[in-house]
Parts: C-alpha cells; structure tokens; sequence
C-alpha cells in the first residue's frame, strides 16, 4: 500500500495546487479588489467602501448593464430557437452520417471566435458581401448601413455562440430514451403533450447548459462589440475592459466582475437543480 | 423524400450554411487578386507574400506557438494526472474538486483575464511571456480532464484488476496499463489545448504586456485598423491550422472507441 501513495500525491497535489493558485485565490482577490478603494498610484487603496457596487447602479451604467443583458438574451433566444430543432434534426439522421455531420458542428465550436467574427465583419459591411447580394438581387436600392449596429452585434455572437448550444443540445437529446415517446404516443399523447411533457422535461438540462454557455460569454465579448458595433460601450464585457485599460477603475472593474461570477452561480443552481429533476425522472 | 424529409434537410443546410459561408467568403478573399474591390480579379498569393515578408508577424506567430506547445504540454501533464486521480481514488475533497474543474470550465473568458491579471499585479509580476504561460495552463486544464476522465470512465475495469492479480505495483498499473489505453485522449486532449491556446484572445488581453506579443492580438489589433486581404489571409492560414488539428484530434478520440 506504500508504494501507491506517490502517484496519488502528486496527481492531487499537482491539480489542487494550480486550481488554489490560479482559480480560487484569483477569485478570492478579485472579490477583495471590489470593495476597496480606487488608489492613486496603487491600483487600489487600502480602504473598505461598497461604492463600486453602488456605482453599479448608476443610470449611466445601469444603462450599459441593461443593453448587455437584452443583448445577450437575445442572443441566446435566438441560438435556442435555430439550435433546438437543428441538434434535434441531427439525432434524426441516419447513424452512419452523424458522426461527419457532427464534426461540422465541432469545427466552428473549436475555430478562434475572434477570426469568425472578423468574417462576419467582412459580410456585414457597407461594401461587402451581403450588400452585393441584395443590391444584385434588387431588393435595396443602395447599401445598408449594417455594420456598426445592435442587430449586427446579435448577429456577431449569435455567429460565434450557435455551436456553444447545439452541441449540449444535442448531447441530452442524443441520451433521450426514445421508448418513453413511443409509449407516450401508444398512450395516445398529441405531439405537442410529447414535447411538452418528456422531450423538453428530459432535455431541460441541455438546454440550461447551452444558454449557459451563450448567455455568460455573450456578456463577456468585448471585441464582438467592437467590432460589429463601433466605439459605444454596449456590453459588460467592455465596460470592464475600459476600467482595467483606459479608466484605470480596477475595484469598479472587479465589482463588475462580481457580478458575472454570481450570474454564473445562479446559472450553475439552475443546471444543477435541473439535471437533478430530469435525473429523477428518468427510467431506472 | 417526402415533404417533411426535405425540409428537415433544407433547414440543416440552411444552418450548415450560415456556419461556413462567412468563413468561405473569408477564405475565397484571401486570395482574390484585388485590394478593394469585391469582385473575383483572379486568383493571387501577394497577401500570403506579405505575410511571410513580414519579420514581425513571424516572430509574434512563433510567440503564439511557443505559449501554445508548452502551456497544452504543462496542462497535459496535471490534466491527465488528476483525471487519473479521479477515477482512481478516493480522497477528502474530491467533490470540490471536481466541481472546481467544472466552475472553472464555465468561467467567462473575461472574468479569468481580470482574475488572473488582478493576481499577477498582487504578486508584482511583470506582464508578459510568463504570466500568458501561467494564465494559458489555468484554462487548459480542465478541458484536459474532461477529455481524459470521458475517456477513463468508459474503461474496462477488470483489465485493471488482472494487472493487479498479476502482481503489478499501482505504479505499474498506472504506467503499463491506463497510460498506453489512454494514449488517444491524452493526445486529443493536447491538441484541443493547443488551438484553445493559439485562438484566445480574451484571456490573453488582460496578461500579456507589450513585451511579448501573440497572434490573436495582433489579428485583433489590425482589424480594429480595418479589412485588408492581408487579414483575410492570416485568419484563413489560422483557420486552416486550427482544422487540420481538430481533425487529427478528433480521429484520435474515435479510433477503438
């Protein structure tokens, strides 16, 4: 029994000590860093005050707070709304083409977000593609503006998010027990009570996960805003930005911060809590 | 095909569709012989020339790619290691680890960066190559396990036990038996760090310095400034590496699974 301990106590060590180092006590710093006080040439000052958190609450970031999350909700609606029935259509096809058509979802999920939203760049603007296309097809008279506004914004992230919630989609409709939907048909349930009451129950789990994983980034991506919607700060991402960079604000940065940390928490409970129900209510 | 089958299938291709028509357009770009203008002028390899001309621009790609190989290599090690652990062992504390790894995947990109940068500052380190090193391993690591830990868990335990039964050491188990099996995923699990190293762009902005520049910001850099068909062709050599290792890593996963 001796000889096995080594390896464990490396294995544990190794990984305990870089997530204490590098993921908790950060964290635990960023926390700290909030409630202190802006310092003049430390980044902050050694003085308790929950003004960053009041600041959060002025109107003029109030606002920003406000744009970013119906940004970011949109965003979201939209990836669930195209996602589902594609992740849903995907399990459908014939086993041996999932694989390949899968991959195709993969690729996007794994190429630099950066380098496809500068392509969405280059379709979005005044004289590029999307344009040509609609003036060829006479459908607008003259270029559109669509560059530099909210739509196109949306568009950005809904373009660099959509595989972020096909792919858990499509994990928990892959595992759905297709017995339990043949029993509910045989039992004479429309295709509506079907998807109400066992896909979507069955599926909440993929579907709290996705939204997760579009609606958190879709806060975050200061340079989709950027560069889809100019120089306004639209998002929470690039409020924080500014305040590390040009504002030099580091505790109302990191009260911000805060802020998407507890978002995230709460939606972390909401899958927690939902994988737990559909668990519950799967067949042994 | 009835009706419904070819809208199933419409709607897929639609989706497919707007997936890859910005990246196509991009790359078609890339090589159209013309500055400005939209329209095909033939075919041309000037934007590439330029990029390779360009001393500066191979200096920050070898940057990205020195991070790249040693923070996926680094993340590797400790990723395999504790997704072993794991599946191995019984230990106080393992819950909260495993929901560490978890929280810290699902982390926003631009929380870690102020984290880590916020760090960094508390320990007066000096922006740059080290601090990107460090910040690149955090992320890395836990997509190491999950690749790792899927891979273990779909292990047939009784190869284990016969090793044992055999007189094998919990080393030699470990050495001889998981390692080889795991061999695949480790491999995917590296690749995976690697493109998530050369494509991050959030991360990075808060903790590298001026002193060592990487490719994703100097991408990000140059577009602020503007489209030019050398962008095109740099995002569309970046793509083309990002596939080829997707690829390799994703075969590597299917094989004898």
């Amino acid at each position: 029994m001796r000889i096995r301990e080594p390896f464990k106590l490396v294995a544990i060590g190794a990984i305990g000590f870089w997530l204490a180092a590098f993921a908790l006590l950060p964290n635990l710093l960023v926390v700290i860093a909030s409630v202190l006080e802006r310092g003049s040439d430390e980044f902050v000052a050694f003085a308790f005050t929950l003004d960053s958190y009041r600041r959060l609450l002025d109107p003029l970031y109030l606002g920003v707070l406000l744009d970013s999350l119906w940004l970011a909700a949109a965003t979201t609606t939209l990836c669930l709304l195209l996602g589902y029935p594609f992740a849903y259509l995907l399990t459908r096809m014939p086993a041996r083409w999932r694989p390949m058509l899968l991959l195709l979802v993969i690729i996007p999920f794994w190429t630099s977000s950066l380098v496809r939203t500068y392509a969405m760049v280059i379709i979005l603007q005044t004289n590029g593609w999307l344009n040509q296309i609609l003036l060829d097809l006479g459908l607008i008279a003259e270029p559109l503006e669509l560059l530099y506004t909210e739509p196109a914004v949306i568009a950005g992230m809904l373009y660099a998010l959509l595989p972020f919630m096909i792919l858990p989609l499509y994990a928990a409709l892959e595992k759905l027990d297709r017995r339990l939907i043949e029993a509910a048909r045989d039992l004479g349930a429309g295709r509506v009570t079907i998807f109400r009451r066992i896909i979507l129950p069955l599926t909440l789990p993929g579907i709290v996960a996705g939204c997760m994983l579009t609606f958190l980034p879709g806060l975050g991506m200061f340079y989709v805003a950027d560069l889809l919607g100019g120089a306004r700060t639209l998002l929470v991402g690039n409020l924080i930005r500014d305040q590390f960079l040009s504002a030099r604000d580091w505790p109302f940065g990191a009260a911000a911060s805060v802020m998407l940390t507890v978002l995230m928490g709460l939606l972390l409970w909401a899958y927690y809590l939902s994988s737990r129900r559909a668990s519950r209510g799967a067949l042994p | 095909m009835s009706p419904r089958d070819a809208a199933r299938i419409a709607y897929l291709i639609l989706i497919y569709g707007f997936l890859y028509l910005p990246i196509l357009v991009l790359i078609v770009y890339s090589f159209n012989d013309s500055k400005y203008s939209l329209e095909w002028q033939g075919m041309t390899w000037t934007w590439y020339q330029n990029l390779f001309d360009d001393p500066d621009l191979l200096q920050v790609a070898l940057n990205s790619a020195l991070v790249a190989t040693l923070s996926a290599t680094v993340a590797t090690m400790i990723g395999t290691m504790a997704a072993v652990a794991l599946y191995r062992y019984a230990f106080f504390g393992k819950s909260l680890l495993q929901g560490l790894i978890f929280v810290l995947m699902m982390t926003p990109d631009i929380v870690m960066g102020i984290a880590l940068l916020i760090l960094f500052a508390s320990l007066r380190l000096p922006l740059g190559f080290w601090t990107l090193l460090l910040a690149h391993i955090t992320f890395n690591i836990p997509f190491v396990v999950v690749t790792v830990f899927s891979r273990i868990s779909g292990f047939d335990r009784h190869l284990i036990e016969a090793a044992k039964d055999l007189g094998a050491t919990e080393f030699q188990t470990v050495r001889c038996v998981i390692l080889p099996l795991l061999v695949p995923a480790v491999g995917a699990g590296w690749l995976l760090s690697f493109t998530l190293s050369m494509d991050d762009v959030m991360v990075s902005f808060f903790v590298t310095g001026p002193t060592f520049e990487i490719l994703p910001l100097k991408i990000y850099s140059m577009v602020r400034l503007g489209v030019t068909p050398e962008i095109n062709a740099l995002c569309t050599i970046m793509l083309g590496a990002t596939l080829m290792l997707i690829l390799i890593a994703q075969l590597l996963l299917r094989e004898k699974s």
